[in-house]
Parts: C-alpha cells; structure tokens; sequence
C-alpha cells in the first residue's frame, strides 16, 4: 500500500473504492461481497499493522514503566514527580500530541512520532498499576522475606513482582485496550493500523462509505476484546495461586 | 524549532492569516470546542451519574457496570464518530451523541465502584441512627464516594475533550480539529498552534476539575489525604486498580 504523500505535511491518504456490488453502491449498510473482495487488500494488512503498532507501543511503554515505578517503589520522593510527568503526558489531547511530535527534529511523518506518542499514554497506566501492586504487597511477607535472609533484589524478584502480578496484568489489560483504540488516529501520521480504512472511508468522494467504516470499526473492538481475553488467560496462567486460594 | 516560535505567533494574532481576513478565527475555534464538549459532558453526566450512583447504591449490576467500562475504553474514538456521521449525517446533534456514547462508560463505572465500595459499617452505623435509605445515599455515600466519582468525570471530561478535536475530521468543523485538518491553508505554525491550544485547554480543565474534585472532598476526607486521586488510587488496593 505505498501512497504518496504531499511534501510538508500529514496527508489523508484516500483509496478508489471500485463499486462493483449493487449493495455497495446503494451503500447500504454493511456489504459482504466487498468485504471478502477486499479483506485481503486492505483490512488484513491493516489489521496487521495495528497489532504491530499496538504491540511494540504497549512493550515499550511496559518497560519504561517498570523502570520507573520500581525507582519510585525504591526511591519515595520520586513518586509524586513521575506521577505528574506521567499525568501530564496523558492529559494532552491525542491530536495535539500526535501533531506537536511531527516538527521535532528527528520525528517526522514517521512510525516512531506514532509510537512515542502512543507509549506517552500507556506511562500512566502501566506506572500507576504497577507502583500500586508493589505497595500492596503486605509488610508480613516482606518482613519474613527478609528474615530468610533474602537480599533486596531477591526479594523484588521472587516475592514483590509475583504478588504484584494482578495489578500490573490489570494495568497491561486497560493500557493495551486503549493503545488499540488510539492507534487508530495513528493514521493521520502514518499510513498503517485500522485507521487508514477508516480515514478513506469518510473522505470517500461519494460519501462516507458504511462498509468499509463498521467493517474497520468492528475489526478494532473485537482486537481489544482478543487481546483483553488474552491477557486474562495470561494472568490465570502466571499465578495460579489466587484460584488455590479462593478455592 | 523555528515552528515552534511560528505557532507561538500564530496563536498571538489569533490565527488570522495575512491577506485573509475572512477566515475564522483561533478563539471562535476555541470556543466552539469548549461549547460542545461542555454540552456533551452535561448530557452524559445526566444519563450516567444516576444510573451509576443508583447501581453502587443497590450494590447490583456490577458486571454490567465494569464491562461498561471495559467495552467503554475499547471503543476507537474516530470509529465511533465516523459512523454517528455516516448514519446520521453532519450535525452537532450527531456529534454530540457519540461524544456522549463515549463517555458514559467511565462514569458510570467509577460511579458504581467509588458507591460500592464505602465501608459497609459506616452504613450499619447510619441505619442504626435511624436513616432512611436516601439519607444514607446523600449523606453518607455521596460524600464518601466523592473521589471515585470525580475521578470518572475527569476521565470523561479529557476524553469528550479529545474526542471533540477529533470531530473535525470527521466534517463537523466547529472545533479546534478544524485548523489542523485543514493544514493548507493554516501551514503547520498552525496546526501547530491549535494543537498547542488544544492542550492548553486540556490542562486548564484537567486542574480545574482537581481543584473542584479537592474542594467537594469532605475535610475528613482530606485530612486523610484523600483529596487527590493519586492518594486515593494507591489507597484503594488492587481489586479497584481498574477503573481509571
């Protein structure tokens, strides 16, 4: 899918449609003929993309935010200026982020603009919850963690980081959900991810085109619920103990 | 960096452009914006509020309250905007509902869990002073449950926010979305200028709402130091960690 764009700015790219189905150009409400004539072509390559923007987004940002919440689990008085660096960045509107990131020099119209303003709003999440599953740890358990003369790096090791493990999954279920339903407006910078069918198809030249629109819509929420699903398989995987427990 | 300062100067002439004076202007836009995300919060806080409040009240309905939020959260903005335009046409009334579609879920979650989870002694202890059920819900939950609550109507405020920029692309062109969509003719001092607009206003708003959120607090409450959400969120422990 290589388009051009014009130079000196982000460019809504829009396809042709071709209406060969009589549904399609009665536009009526969802058409499955275009749907599998274009699945290949469009939506499955899109589909792609989005849950590779998603992804390295929600890896990256989980990173950066393990490093900071553990400093901040390490070091009390960084706490509360994290929290604010990190509510900052979440507050800005995401249009305005996606747009104040292209003129910074070595950004551009590039997939990293997308990705450092799509990792900027999973920092709060992901710092927030994992910060949050460490301090509930209960001091019993730490206390005896160090009575059998475990070090502190053995300690957050074998027993802070499992016993935070349902927060941080909970923070990685709400963080990747909303980086999916974000990376759609990736697409005013970049041309991947779901929101490229979706762009094209309210600037079709014959009106806002409704197949393609719910068919790339769709696609998106039922990626976020997979993936919801998935984490949660994850963390009934990670710490069966909490099922012994309630049993 | 030179377009950074070009923004600044865009934003100080107040986005008119030279040699077209007929163009609309960076504060009508600004306006506009905070016009309808201030219509669509209302709307959406009268819906939600109630029913959110209600449930957390009854303590019934959390499965319906929770996934509210999660399917709330899955929801792709654009999406949901593209499609109110493409099955109802441009408007502000179409706008304004899926604005308000968007943030009812994280009111009424939060509502429902700051409602359920006051400390159910406390409302033994009211009902044995003899309190009906309203007395207990206006002066007793309510106030407790202040911080989850405001927490959820910050959360949808920045949301409609957002969103509201959003619209323009989808052709409804009241809003500050407008001047970055239509980059020929404002170039990228002001897009740059309105996305530094943007979020100006975003942050006024957010510190508005904190402030209003540490003034409705009860002082005991804040003697506590629960009058910022972020005290409130580690407080809270791991089973509410959801609902930001």
């Amino acid at each position: 899918m290589s388009l051009p764009f014009a130079a000196g700015g982000p460019v809504i790219p829009s396809f042709g449609s071709p209406h060969t189905f009589a549904c399609e150009r009665a536009n009526r409400v969802f058409c499955w003929g275009w749907f599998k004539q274009n699945w290949a072509g469009t939506l499955w390559p899109a589909l792609r993309q989005h849950v590779a923007l998603t992804l390295i987004a929600v890896v990256i940002g989980f990173t950066i935010s393990m490093a900071l919440a553990l400093i901040a689990h390490r070091y009390r008085r960084a706490e509360q200026p994290l929290i604010w660096f990190t509510s900052f960045l979440y507050t800005i509107p995401s249009l305005a982020l996606f747009e104040l990131l292209v003129p910074v020099p070595g950004l551009g119209l590039s997939l990293t603009t997308a990705e450092v303003a799509l990792v900027a709003y999973t920092l709060l999440i992901l710092f927030r919850n994992i910060l949050t599953g460490l301090r509930n740890v209960p001091e019993e358990v730490r206390d005896a963690a160090r009575g059998m003369g475990m070090s502190r790096r053995q300690m957050l090791l074998r027993v802070e980081l499992p016993l935070a493990l349902p927060a941080i999954i909970a923070g990685l279920r709400i963080a990747t959900v909303s980086t999916i339903a974000l990376a759609t407006i990736a697409a005013l910078i970049v041309n991947q991810g779901l929101g490229v069918p979706i762009l094209s198809a309210i600037n079709n030249s014959t009106g806002p085109f409704k197949t393609e629109l719910i068919a790339a819509g769709a696609l998106a929420v039922l990626l976020a619920i997979a993936a919801d699903g998935l984490l949660v398989g994850a963390q009934r995987l990670l710490t069966p103990w909490v099922r012994a427990r309630a049993a | 960096m030179h377009n950074f300062i070009d923004a600044f100067q865009f934003i100080g002439r107040n986005g008119e452009l030279p040699g077209q004076p007929h163009f609309t202007t960076l504060s009508y836009y600004a306006l506009g914006t905070l016009k309808i995300a201030l219509i669509a919060m209302i709307i959406s806080l009268v819906i939600a509020l109630p029913i959110g409040v209600w449930l957390g009240h009854i303590h019934r309905g959390s499965f319906v309250a929770i996934n509210l939020g999660n399917i709330g959260r899955a929801l792709p903005s654009l999406a949901v905007l593209a499609i109110g335009v493409a099955f109802l046409g441009i408007g502000l009334k179409n706008v304004l509902l899926a604005l308000v579609v968007l943030a009812v879920p994280p009111i009424i979650t939060n509502a429902y869990v700051g409602l359920d989870q006051v400390d159910p002694d406390l409302v033994d202890a009211a009902r044995g002073m003899g309190m009906t059920g309203w007395q207990i819900l206006w002066r007793v939950e309510l106030p407790l449950s202040i911080p989850l609550v405001m927490a959820g109507v910050r959360t949808a405020a920045l949301f409609v926010i957002s969103t509201t920029t959003i619209s323009a692309l989808t052709g409804y062109s009241d809003s500050l979305g407008e001047i970055i969509n239509d980059e020929a003719s404002y170039h990228l001092s002001g897009v740059l200028g309105a996305a530094i607009c943007i979020a100006a206003i975003a942050i006024v708003v957010e510190l508005l709402l904190a402030a209003a959120q540490r003034l409705m607090t009860p002082a005991a409450l804040r003697r506590q130091g629960l009058g910022t959400d972020e005290e409130l969120f580690l407080t809270l422990g791991v089973d509410r960690v959801g609902v930001i």
